[in-house]
């Protein structure tokens, strides 16, 4: 009980209204300010800042792409074309009955959707440089269809751009409509970001085996933010086409591309202030003085090296204090397995998980030869053997990121379906990995909640509109994470970037990532590994404690302390064969793995 | 009509080749795919009309001006875009960087050579024929390069040195082979390869600012169709990808060649994500 009050107090202080406070500060000084602009801009600033507005319309939803996801999508013009011809050509009715513009601004966000998806699938299959790529050859091609398509686009005449009527026909009425659209674009971004999909997104981009493994499936995911970020790169199309009052080819030369791109690298991936203080930057920066036009897109792509080479984080780097703050020194995990109980409650029902008759090989190299293994519930089962004896590979079968050869992998008697490995975390089976696959620029809360990513009731829609599933995902899965965090004991460091971590915290954290799903297998490999003596013994206690709540547990391992210390069962390896089984008392004595493996 | 798609379409897929071997002869020595493969076949041209046709320079030495600043900014690229990311962690910096020094490159042209397309200077006196030099220079550089490639890898120290960098750079550099320098040779090599198709096609591309990443593109194509790293691939890919394209062209429009260009290029790699020829496996964990 008094475990269970400490931990709610310090959830209080996690909470804390401040850290909301001031990661929403920046965006309400932003909402003042554009609120305000024309009590002080004029003119042509006016036209500078309703041009910023158009531009984060369709970034904040590249941002999601580029900046959480991870693709490299430099051609994004091509949305921002298709939209600007959709709603100005149904809005002109020049082919069609004419449009009503605010009619042919939500088509023309239903039209990009539907082509940003297009521009986007490639994604699924391809590696970065090609799929950059495919989104340059979009871009060029669909410059050259408006020019050619004459009897709609108007070719290189052009088309008038859509008028809307008062109150958004006079200059500052338009504009509003243009920031309350990019604010709306601002808030829903910022939703998903701290949703279970935004967090998702940046797992695909820095640690795509954790993702799988967490049973985020990277097809569905990004398929809904293509869909998203190519209607919002139609509509700021549509308000474009309105700027500028009438759109030739011309108007969307790759330079636009290049700068909704570089202010998304400028401002920091996986970050939503600065990408939009980079857009604000970019839009700004070449009406400063006058010979900057010319050279502006030079200028971007000097900025774009600087930052690469210099600076990978950002503006969002260089405005992160909170995370420049030393760290104390000298800190020790201390686990409660006490906590484990709490954390697994509802108890789950009992299954087994078998290993029958396993073999693959690689080439001509048999990394498993008819291997048998059971995992019981309730019980710590170690697997050790020399190095290439086989261990690792018979956990990426169980866990689907190898396909066997022969022989299943059996959960209560049904054969897991090989390389269906994001399915493994529904089926309750978590694992680790041998070096730890961290999201660095998130938070070490954030990166254990993604391991309960699969658990979330909202869909993504939800999410952009923060509705009240979402934010009961949101709630639900931070309590569970601090709570798998104090479980671990790094319920400390929650808050602070999982990058300045030292590596056996990385392993801790890993451990209660995997622990989100309350799961009835565990599978950890090498999880001592650049651990203290003192940590590994913490680290066995915890893991007995996880065994004893009735999760089936596997450790890969080297070192034979920990194996023998908290093992009820243990098989041996060599060459991918079966040396020995039994208990550690068994194994320890045992003469062919004392010659082979312990050393006697 | 036949006759003219297949000369005009072998020609243009030899520039591509081309294009898909600078993108090659980088890959081998570093890994990295470079933005800057198209930017190399624009200045070709570009720099070939501003030596010869600008400056009068006799043509012999405009075009080992033009080679010669082909290798500077393949060396350029491999100081300031290439090398400094190599040893970074997150490996897709290189796709960044590179393209930052492209899009350089590609504005600087535009505001100092201009916007519009100019022409390239016949180089030969000779009158238009059927057959004509801006059909067979493209061809002939492209023949030269793959001999000369063949030649430099099969005959050479420095040419099998480049081949035990591409199979295994950790293994060659513990033989004691100079990587870095090795690779800088690479990229210098490919700024040859990469001005010569625009110095070869630059008839046929004019001297154009916007060449750079239709190049890109198009260049990249045979790369991902005939398998990375495979330079006699790239030649049979980037030749039919120009007779497909030029038929197209003649059949259904310009406009609609390229989306079908792009629809073919899209579909095969969605189909075959490694190209028609070779596969890998990764180790992912």
């Amino acid at each position: 009980m008094d475990a269970g009050a400490k931990l709610g107090h310090s959830r209080a202080n996690v909470l804390g209204s401040t850290s909301t406070l001031g990661t929403a500060l920046p965006f309400l000084v932003l909402l003042l300010v554009g609120i305000g602009f024309p009590l002080f801009g004029g003119g042509y600033w006016g036209v500078i800042a309703t041009r910023a507005c158009v531009y984060w319309v369709l970034v904040s939803g590249l941002n999601l792409v580029v900046g959480f996801a991870g693709q490299i999508a430099i051609g994004w013009v091509a949305l921002l074309t298709l939209g600007a011809y959709t709603t100005s050509v149904l809005a002109a009715g020049n082919v069609t009955p004419a449009f009503p513009p605010y009619l042919a601004l939500a088509i023309a966000a239903t039209v990009g959707a539907v082509f940003g998806l297009i521009i986007g699938l490639p994604a699924l299959r391809l590696r970065t440089f090609y799929f950059a790529i495919t989104t340059l050859g979009f871009a060029t091609i669909v410059t050259q269809v408006a020019l050619a398509w004459q009897s709609v686009t108007g070719g290189g005449v052009g088309v008038p751009g859509p008028i809307f009527p008062e109150p958004f026909f006079s200059q500052w009425g338009f504009y509003y409509f243009c920031f309350g659209l990019a604010a709306i674009c601002t808030w829903m971004t910022a939703n998903l970001a701290n949703s279970r999909f935004g967090r998702a997104l940046t797992a695909i981009r820095d640690a795509e085996v954790a993702a799988e493994a967490s049973g985020i499936s990277k097809p569905a995911l990004l398929v809904s933010v293509f869909l998203f970020s190519g209607a919002t790169a139609a509509v700021a199309g549509g308000l474009f086409a309105a700027l500028q009052s009438y759109i030739t080819p011309d108007a969307f030369t790759l330079d636009l591309s290049v700068l909704f791109f570089i202010a998304i690298l400028i401002g920091g991936r996986g970050s939503i202030l600065g990408p939009l203080l980079g857009t604000v930057l970019l839009t700004v920066l070449p009406e400063l003085a006058a010979p900057l036009v010319a050279w502006s897109t030079f200028l971007y792509a000097v900025l774009l090296l600087v930052i690469v080479l210099a600076i990978p984080g950002g503006i969002a780097e260089i405005l992160d204090f909170k995370n420049r703050r030393p760290l104390a020194s000298g800190r020790a995990i201390i686990p409660r397995p006490d906590l484990i109980k709490q954390l697994f409650n509802p108890a789950r029902s009992a299954n087994t998980l078998k290993v029958e008759h396993l073999a693959m090989s690689f080439g001509g190299v048999k990394a498993i030869d008819d291997l048998d293994l059971e995992i019981r519930p309730g019980q710590v089962h170690g697997l050790i053997g020399p190095n290439g004896s086989g261990k690792t590979t018979i956990l990426n079968v169980i866990s689907g990121y190898y396909a066997q050869q022969h022989g299943a992998v059996r959960l209560n008697g049904a054969a897991l379906p090989a390389l269906a490995r994001h399915q493994r975390a529904r089926l309750k089976i978590a694992r680790t990995f041998q070096t730890p696959r961290i999201v660095g620029s998130a938070s070490v809360l954030q990166n254990v909640m993604i391991g309960g990513t699969i658990d979330g009731e909202g869909t993504f829609v939800e999410s952009l509109l923060s509705l009240p599933r979402h934010r009961r995902d949101e709630a639900m899965l931070r309590a569970t994470a601090m709570l798998a965090l104090a479980t671990v004991g790094l319920d400390g460091l929650a808050m602070v970037r999982a990058d300045r971590l030292q590596h056996s915290e990385l392993r801790f954290t890993e451990i209660a990532r995997a622990l989100m799903l309350r799961p009835a297998f565990l599978l950890l490999d090498e999880p001592a590994a650049g651990l203290t003596a003192e940590e590994i013994e913490r680290l066995g206690a915890l893991l007995l404690a996880i065994a004893q709540a009735g999760t089936g547990v596997l450790v890969v391992e080297h070192h034979p302390d920990l194996i023998f210390d908290i093992c009820h069962h243990v098989t041996v390896l060599n060459l991918g064969r079966l040396l020995a089984a039994g208990t550690p008392a068994e194994i320890r004595s045992h003469r062919e793995v004392v010659n082979a493996y312990l050393g006697g | 009509m036949v006759e003219s798609i297949v000369s005009t379409g072998v020609a243009i897929g030899c520039i591509y080749a081309l294009i898909g071997i600078t993108y090659n002869v980088m890959f081998s020595a570093s890994r990295v795919f470079s933005f800057t493969a198209g930017t190399l076949g624009m200045l070709g041209g570009v720099l070939g009309s501003l030596f010869i046709a600008q400056m009068g320079v006799p043509l012999v030495a405009g075009f080992l001006l033009v080679l010669a600043a082909g290798a500077l900014f393949g060396i350029i690229t491999e100081i300031v875009a290439v090398r400094p990311v190599l040893k970074s962690l997150d490996q897709h910096l290189y796709v960044l960087s590179t393209l930052a020094l492209a899009l350089m490159a590609q504005q600087f042209t535009a505001i100092e050579w201009g916007t519009e397309s100019r022409p390239f200077p016949r180089l030969f006196d000779i009158a238009r024929g059927g057959f004509d030099q801006q059909f067979w220079m493209p061809m002939l550089a492209c023949a030269a390069v793959i001999i000369g490639l063949e030649l430099l890898y099969r005959y050479t120290l420095v040419g099998r040195a480049f081949l035990a960098i591409a199979e295994d750079t950790y293994a060659a550099r513990a033989l004691g082979l100079p990587e870095r320098s090795l690779r800088m040779a690479s990229f210098a090599l490919a700024g040859v390869i990469g001005a010569l198709a625009g110095f070869a096609g630059g008839e046929m591309l004019l001297a154009f600012f916007g060449n750079a990443p239709i190049l890109t593109f198009y260049g990249f194509v045979p790369v991902a169709l005939g398998g990375m790293g495979n330079n006699r691939g790239a030649v049979v890919a980037g030749v039919l990808l120009g007779l497909f394209q030029q038929a197209a062209n003649f059949l259904v429009g310009g406009i609609f060649a390229s989306v079908a260009v792009f629809t073919v290029f899209i579909i095969v790699l969605l189909v075959r994500p490694e190209g028609l020829a070779g596969a890998s496996l990764q180790r992912r964990v």
